[in-house]
């Protein structure tokens, strides 16, 4: 059986990974450029199947921060994957080839952070109308914003 | 990766058209005059009423006319939030609402009442505005809740439409968070005077005031 240990040292392995303390779960830090690759490596080599959600943080001036938690439901593993997009950067790889579900939460997270995923196959706004103007969960993003006649 | 731009596959629905919601709106202006009798009856009427004693009929009849319309108001099935939980509750045996002659109706073509019940988000309010439009005049609409009325506890969230009367005229604000039956039921009862009010006078009175 997978135990978080042997997770922690075949990542640890990795470039520019770091593993925050902490088994439940195993929160991760990857670059940006590892994060397919990382995830696609958790998937095949560690059995981590379950894509549970992706999401982001808007750290203001530090940038945008990707979210993503996945699960090993055999070994009851959890793992946290973060990744920095710096400041002012907004592309991020995608995760839809390894993980089908991944597909609308990067919608939903390009809708509402502006994040475009860069080999997505479909990547267009998902809950909000076509013809909605900014990114509503920056924290630049001003909710008075006009939007006659509604708002 | 070349991002797609967002483009509505759906051709754009009529009622996008800024041109189209004048058009309805000055329409609607014209419609608060209410129903004109034909000229005929007008006259009849009009010579019954001068008749001695003839006043007697004439108002009698209106009064009862005015009771049959303001008793026979069909609620169009319209549940938006939490509120509509409330609302149901307001339709059910309980509280039973068919005592004031209201038939919760699944269609807004037979309805004559829309009852706002939740949060109208800015996606939902065309839709909103579409099956008011599918009413048949003379209709009535009633803001339930904090939410409907001016976008409520989430006001200040990027989605919410603040105050459903940006989107359609309302007759009657009911305030509450969630409203209870009871108040809803007051609401009703409120309408039904302005239902009257609007037969009797063929304009349509001010809406109640609205609080948040």
């Amino acid at each position: 059986m997978l135990t978080a240990a042997d997770v922690r040292s075949r990542l640890a392995t990795l470039d520019g990974v770091t593993i925050a303390e902490g088994d439940s779960p195993l929160t991760v830090t990857v670059p940006a450029a590892q994060w397919a690759t990382i995830a696609t490596r958790l998937k095949d080599e560690m059995g981590f199947g379950f894509f549970s959600f992706l999401s982001a943080v808007d750290w203001k001036e530090e940038g945008l921060e990707v979210v993503a938690w996945i699960d090993n439901t055999d070994a009851r593993l959890s793992v946290v994957l973060k990744t920095r997009l710096g400041a002012g950067g907004t592309t991020c790889p995608s995760l839809a080839e390894v993980y089908r579900g991944a597909n609308w939460m990067e919608r939903e997270c390009f809708d509402m952070f502006g994040i475009s995923f860069e080999g997505h196959p479909d990547l267009r706004r998902i809950l909000l109308p076509d013809d909605w103007v900014g990114y509503p969960l920056l924290k630049l993003y001003d909710v008075d914003t006009p939007y006659p006649p509604y708002r | 990766m070349e991002i797609k731009r967002p483009v509505p596959v759906v051709p754009a629905p009529i009622w996008k058209e800024f041109k189209d919601l004048q058009e309805w709106n000055e329409l609607h202006k014209q419609r608060q005059t209410g129903d004109k009798h034909s000229e005929t009856f007008e006259t009849l009427t009009e010579g019954l009423h001068q008749f001695p004693g003839g006043f007697v009929l004439t108002t009698v009849t209106d009064n009862f006319l005015n009771w049959a319309r303001k008793s026979s108001v069909w609620p169009v099935t319209f549940g938006l939030a939490c509120c509509a939980i409330e609302m149901m509750a307001t339709f059910a045996s309980r509280f039973d609402v068919e005592r004031l002659g209201m038939v919760p109706w699944a269609s807004p073509r037979h309805a004559d009442l829309m009852i706002i019940s939740g949060t109208v988000t800015i996606k939902m309010a065309p839709m909103l505005l579409r099956i008011y439009d599918q009413m048949p005049d003379p209709k009535w609409a009633v803001s339930m809740g904090s939410c409907s009325n001016s976008g409520g506890p989430f006001r200040h969230g990027y989605h919410v439409v603040k105050g459903v009367d940006r989107v359609i005229p309302i007759d009657v604000y009911v305030p509450g968070c969630p409203p209870p039956p009871e108040s809803l039921l007051n609401g009703l009862l409120l309408l039904q005077d302005q239902i009257a009010h609007f037969h009797k006078t063929g304009k349509k009175a001010p809406p109640t005031e609205k609080v948040d």
